[in-house]
């Protein structure tokens, strides 16, 4: 099927620019508000970007049910997503990889294990620091702290998007069964777990300021603990925004049991919010 | 054998002649380790020469003689699994015999092991701070004043007049000859980078960490070298100076030093000395005394930024001439000393200047450079923070 | 059902739309090409304009021109300029023009995304450029934006960061464009081992883009918060470091030289064969030896860093694994070579380039290889001997088969032949001056001068006021590129098919000009 007989070609597109100046909006919104500016500018970008996903995508629905997608178009769009997944593993692997430095090179490195300089550094320098994670550097930055523990909520978290995992891969066997009332049943539950999961998240970021003194500001282990979970949770809210938008087009008779690449590519998507978070749970909070 | 070898023979000659010059060429330098790391240079240029000239000669012969112009016809061949093994295994083999004299040097550099003197090294935005820690002799390493005055833009000095324009210093770093001598790199605020080509010595000057360097310096003499890591602004203005004296002048430099170090710390009340700082800090100093002290420190720490005159640079050092700040209230102007401001260049001078220094500086700006405020801050107020 | 949808809607548009806006809302892969290029060619002037305020202040000892802050910001925003703005959106315009045209596709598989890759890059320089008028002037730490000093940025800082992000978001999308059209858009029967070179090329670097993008945003991510939110990454004083800033953002520029230097070698293995009228020599090896660097390159990045006081192994690891880059690049060499040997050779403009690429590419990574050797690149290390060695790889390299490319596909996009005298002079005027102002840095390198310095000892003024010399000369020969281009889009000599008589591959199948959609059935069967 993926050798078609003649090629579709869309019209013109008038999205896409208004997407870019929705972005240079905000970009260069964010940045003045960062230095001082107000907000009005970046909302005004964000806002512009949203209408315009919401029509843009809107269009190539339309186009899909339409059944104006030949196969060859839909292989475009797995393949697309699939590699749009794995730079988004990049990103996160740099977040990663910065954990990893900070715990294998930095740290040991300022308390004076390792070659080269590292026992002048402690000695000269940081003399009393003491390598242990998690640690918030040699002068403490923020104060004491309480790591978070990995029990209760982040364990609780885990369980979450487990089984919302599961529930997914139910939602998509019903879909590929053509049940399509099934599937939205399921997927409900998906983004009902996932919406949960993001609570929990919003809870555990309120002990941790409140009673942990636990702050983007408490050195290295701080600063890796919220940029890894702060971006894994902002994943997780675009996950299930995109659920719950493949379960409202369900709801509206979208999909059949052989068309339903949408639903596909946001559970591949959900996987992958899964998969980053076993590694959070393993690297962030037990190791 | 063939013309092309000839020529090839040829030519490596004459560009190793050429290679010998000292203008355009690595020095071979003075330490064990810089000798050695010439020779590598040398030894794979001539590798990458002999390379070059096989491959263009090769290449070149190809473009003569296979030409359309000359009739030549094309041959059909476009697979060979022989050549392809062989280029690829004959590379190899050469970039082994690069790897292990290469291997070897970087060994015998790295072993900073048996140092007989230790001097750590720190490098400010821009200017070098040098630290004996055997003898606990320190002195900062600026710019020499008059390259400073000449290299500003549109200074009208020539600054072809100076032998040494921007690779000379107020005090340079003074070492033994023949002695291991053992640097330890660090920097107050971004990465600076320690450069004295002569010495075959580079390493980075890391915020927060220590690097570890060494040489074993042979003959006297004066060896420049540059600040190598983009630091900011005055990034090509920090120069290194080595002067390099035999065993007996430098200890007597060392014994003169470190009189002189305990003479100024017991006038001036450096933060070195607690006891005698505490007495000075707690009584009342007059304006002209803080003053005259401040004159100086202004010169050493902040007029590299805010320039000599307290005019700043626009767009990137305020001034402190008129300075709301430095005119204002002595919190602001103080905290903005003390603690530096987060983001910018201007750094947190508490660990840097003694509270005496720090009140002299202060006053100095309130009163000076176009400003007269006409208050005093005094040491016991910077006590008062610690 | 694709026949339903051939017939079913509006897309049956055969040429392009009328009215400016066509550029605008474009999704055809030729128009969306152009746009491209021509952006490139801009910007080429832009960074090059900056290159020259660079050579200007550098012409002799003392401040003449510029303050310092401003002439770090001048070689910060050069190097973004020309690495961002012209060399990786040239290849990518080139992949646009030529990917579709080479595997027999109708178009880029996703053709409003490749709308939308393009338009971003305006904006995103605008972005950029604007921070050159903004309080505390542009970036000035560099083009690597170390960690601390990135960090003391004025009101610049936070522009920059999100320019780069901006960027990004381009080149990801464009590079999954990319594979996906590869993958899915080839003719039917073509198999990967039979594409071009070219489209080989371009696989394995959209894969190197969408894997190494991601990691400098995620690099100037932690630069932005360690500014605005307090985290300590790059702060020794919280437990991070600022070598973890290099070795992040090496990971990423590491394999970005190789994304700038890898379409080259595509554009070379394309030309070469046409002119020796032969074919491209050991082809199997080259996918092999394009796939080896590309790996290679993710091991390597560390090269960068010799000086920061990295462990022994370390270091060690990395030149070795450094020096193995030579291998397979010389494979590369050797087949080119070995394509022209005993070939049927004509010198038309495009293969005068291809040549200049070879031997000064051949130069540049030899020197390379000698900034391999970690003992000897601690002495070479930010010194003007490292500036000369990437300006060999990127100026002759990436931008002559970008010059290369241009020639050799003009005729085709244009349906005229360029003015073949005037672009032989664009040539050999380019490759001398550029010559008096590279090779000189090697000199004042090794003897000592710094990089990203404004003003040096008269130890070096002679070879610096030779090289200021050689910058005007190149700058201002590269008007020739611009004439030759626009006599070229204007008129001249009707182009044949073929265009070039050794010429080989589908793009030649198709008229010259190509049609606007060049295939809208697929091509018979490949081979
Ligand atoms: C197109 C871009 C490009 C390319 C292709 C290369 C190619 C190579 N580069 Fe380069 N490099 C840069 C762009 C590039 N570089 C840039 C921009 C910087 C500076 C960044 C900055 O600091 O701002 C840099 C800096 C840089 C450094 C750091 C220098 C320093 O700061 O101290 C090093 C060190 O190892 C290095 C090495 C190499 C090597 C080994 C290759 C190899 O790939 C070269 C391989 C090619 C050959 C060797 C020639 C052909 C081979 C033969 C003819 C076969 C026979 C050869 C042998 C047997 C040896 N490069
Ligand atoms: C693809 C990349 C690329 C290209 C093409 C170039 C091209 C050039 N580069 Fe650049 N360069 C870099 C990448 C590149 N460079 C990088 C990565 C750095 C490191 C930056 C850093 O340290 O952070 C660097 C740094 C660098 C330096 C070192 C600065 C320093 O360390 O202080 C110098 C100095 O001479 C220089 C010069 C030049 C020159 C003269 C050209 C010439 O080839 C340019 C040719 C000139 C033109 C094309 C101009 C044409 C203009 C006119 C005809 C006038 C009309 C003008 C207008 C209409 C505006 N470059
Ligand atoms: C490396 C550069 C540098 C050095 C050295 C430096 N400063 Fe500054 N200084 C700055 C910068 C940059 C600012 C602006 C900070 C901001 O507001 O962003 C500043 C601001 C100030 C201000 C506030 C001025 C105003 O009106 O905003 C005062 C006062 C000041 N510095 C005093 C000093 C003193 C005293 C010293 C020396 C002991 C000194 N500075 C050394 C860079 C420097
Ligand atoms: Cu200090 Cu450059
Ligand atoms: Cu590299």
């Amino acid at each position: 099927m993926s050798s078609p007989s003649s090629y579709y070609i869309p019209h013109e597109a008038k999205w896409p620019i208004i997407g870019s100046i929705a972005l240079f909006a905000f970009f260069a919104g964010f940045a003045s508000l960062l230095n001082g500016g107000g907000w009005i500018v970046m909302a005004l970008g964000a806002a512009l970007l949203v209408y315009m996903m919401v029509r843009w995508f809107g269009e190539v629905i339309a186009e899909s049910e339409n059944g104006q997608y030949s196969a060859q178009v839909d292989v475009s769009f797995r393949m697309s997503m699939m590699w749009f997944i794995f730079s988004e593993v990049m990103f996160f692997g740099a977040f990663f990889g910065a954990l990893f430095y900070a715990r294998t090179f930095s740290g040991p490195w300022l308390s004076g294990l390792g070659e080269g300089g590292a026992a002048a550094t402690n000695a000269v320098l940081w003399s009393g620091f003491d390598y242990v994670w998690p640690n918030n550097g040699p002068e403490q930055l923020g104060d004491n702290y309480t790591p978070m523990h990995w029990f209760p909520l982040p364990v609780l978290n885990t369980l979450i998007l487990l089984t919302s995992g599961v529930t997914c891969t139910i939602a998509h066997h019903a879909i590929k069964h053509g049940d399509r009332a099934k599937m939205v049943r399921w997927l409900l539950a998906t983004c009902a777990l996932g919406f949960f999961f993001v609570i929990m998240q919003a809870v555990e970021y309120y002990e941790a300021y409140a009673h942990l003194n636990l702050k983007m500001t408490t050195g290295i282990y701080g600063s890796t603990f919220f940029m890894l979970t702060g971006f894994h949770g902002f994943h997780v809210c675009m996950g299930a925004i995109i659920l719950l938008i493949v379960m409202i087009r369900g709801t509206r008779k979208h999909f059949s049991a052989t068309n339903h690449f949408a639903f596909e590519a946001a559970a591949w998507y959900w996987h992958f919010v899964d998969v980053v978070w076993l590694g959070l749970f393993i690297f962030v909070y037990i190791l | 054998m063939s013309l092309t070898s000839r020529l090839s023979l040829l030519a490596v000659l004459s560009l190793g002649s050429f290679a010998a010059r000292a203008d355009i060429n690595m020095p071979v330098g003075v330490t064990p380790i810089s000798r050695d790391v010439y020779g590598l240079h040398m030894l794979i240029f001539y590798i990458c020469c002999v390379i070059g000239v096989a491959v263009f000669g090769v290449m070149f012969y190809s473009m003569f003689k296979h030409r359309k112009s000359k009739g030549a016809v094309a041959a059909d061949f476009h697979e060979s699994t022989l050549v392809e093994i062989v280029w690829t295994a004959v590379p190899l083999f050469i970039l082994i015999a690069m790897a292990i004299p290469a291997a070897k040097t970087l060994i015998a550099m790295e072993d900073t092991s048996d140092a007989e003197v230790t001097v750590k090294i720190t490098g400010y935005q821009w200017k070098w701070h040098y630290e004996y820690l055997d003898s606990g002799i320190e002195f900062y390493s600026n710019l020499n004043a008059e390259h400073n005055a000449a290299r500003q833009v549109g200074s009208g000095i020539d600054v072809s007049q100076f032998d040494n324009y921007l690779k000379d210093v107020d005090n340079p770093l003074v070492l033994p000859v023949g002695k291991k001598v053992r640097f330890l790199h660090t920097s107050a605020d971004v990465i600076h980078s320690w450069w004295v080509p002569d010495l075959a010595v580079k390493k980075d000057a890391i915020p927060g960490f220590i690097n570890e360097n060494w040489a074993l310096i042979e003959e006297p003499g004066t060896y420049r070298g540059k600040c190598t890591e983009l630091c900011g602004r005055d990034h090509g203005f920090m120069p290194v100076v080595v002067k390099a004296l035999p065993a007996e002048e430098y200890d007597a430099w060392v014994a003169e030093n470190t009189q002189a170090e305990e003479a100024m710390i017991a006038d001036s009340g450096d933060g070195a000395s607690a006891a005698v700082a505490a007495v000075d800090d707690d009584r009342e100093w007059a304006m002209d005394e803080l003053v005259a002290i401040g004159e100086g420190v202004y010169a050493q720490q902040c007029a590299s930024c805010h320039q000599a005159d307290g005019a700043g640079i626009e767009g990137a050092f305020p001034a402190i001439t008129g300075s709301a700040i430095a005119t204002g209230d002595h919190a602001a102007h103080i905290d903005i000393v003390y603690s530096g401001k987060a983001g910018s260049a201007m750094a947190a001078f508490a660990d840097r200047l003694s509270n005496s220094d720090m009140a002299a500086v202060l006053t100095y700006q309130r009163n000076a450079l176009g400003n007269a405020v006409g208050d005093t801050i005094q040491p016991s107020a910077i006590k008062a923070l610690r | 059902m694709s026949t339903a949808a051939a017939g079913h809607h509006d897309h049956d548009d055969h040429g392009p739309a009328k009215g400016w806006t066509r550029w605008l809302w474009t999704t055809n892969h030729k128009d969306i090409g152009t746009l491209y290029l021509l952006f490139s060619l801009v910007m080429f002037f832009i960074g090059g304009g900056m290159a020259l305020i660079i050579r200007a202040e550098l012409f002799q000892p003392g401040l003449q021109l510029v303050d310092p802050l401003f002439f770090n910001s001048m070689t910060t925003m050069h190097a973004l300029v020309m690495i961002f703005g012209v060399v990786m959106p040239a290849f990518v315009g080139l992949a646009n023009w030529m990917i579709p045209m080479m595997i027999g596709g109708p178009d880029m598989a996703l053709p409003r995304l490749n709308n939308w890759s393009f338009w971003i890059m305006p904006f995103a320089f605008l972005l950029l450029l604007s921070t050159l008028f903004m309080e505390g002037g542009g970036p000035a730490g560099g083009w690597t934006l170390y960690a601390p000093l990135s960090l003391q940025g004025g009101d610049s800082f936070a522009f920059v960061i999100f320019s780069i992000h901006f960027m990004g978001i381009s080149s990801v999308m464009g590079s999954i464009n990319i594979v996906a059209t590869i993958f899915n858009m080839r003719a039917p029967g073509m198999t990967l081992m039979q594409m071009p070179l070219f489209v080989w090329t371009w696989l394995i670097t959209a894969y190197l883009l969408i894997a190494v993008i991601p990691v400098l945003a995620g690099a100037v991510t932690m630069l932005l918060t360690d500014r605005f939110f307090g985290t300590s990454f790059f702060n020794a004083a919280g437990g991070g470091d600022p070598v973890m800033y290099q070795h992040i953002f090496w990971f990423f520029g590491h394999p970005e030289v190789y994304i700038l230097i890898l379409p080259a070698f595509g554009i070379i293995s394309s030309i070469i064969p046409t002119f020796a009228r032969k074919p491209l020599f050991g082809y199997a090896s080259m996918v092999y030896a394009t796939a080896s660097i590309a790996f290679l390159s993710f091991i390597v990045w560390a090269h960068h860093m010799f000086t920061v006081g990295m462990p022994l192994a370390g270091e060690m690891f990395f030149m070795f694994a450094t020096m193995m880059i030579s291998v397979p690049t010389g494979v590369k060499v050797f087949n080119w070579i070995a394509t022209m040997w005993r070939g049927s050779m004509t010198f038309e403009t495009p293969m005068l380039f291809a040549i200049g690429f070879l031997v000064m590419f051949t130069i540049g990574g030899l020197s390379g290889l000698m900034l391999a050797i970690t003992p000897a690149d601690i002495q070479y290390h930010d010194t003007y001997f490292v500036v000369a060695h990437f300006h060999y790889v990127l100026v002759p390299g990436a931008i002559y088969s970008i010059m290369a490319a241009t020639y050799y596909w003009m005729p085709k996009w244009t349906g005229n032949m360029y003015d073949e005298k005037w672009g032989k002079i664009h040539f050999w005027v380019s490759t001398v001056f550029l010559n008096v102002l590279f090779f000189p840095m090697h000199f004042v390198g090794l003897a000592g001068m710094p990089r990203r310095i404004p003003d040096y000892n008269l130890q070096f003024a002679d070879w610096n006021a030779v090289a200021t010399i050689g910058a005007f000369g190149f700058g201002f020969s590269q008007l020739i590129f611009v004439y030759v281009i626009y006599k070229c889009i204007k008129g001249g000599e009707k182009a044949t098919d073929e265009v070039w008589e050794g010429a080989d591959g589908l793009e030649w199948t198709v008229p010259s000009p190509a049609p606007y959609h060049t295939f809208e059935k697929p091509p018979a069967q490949y081979s």
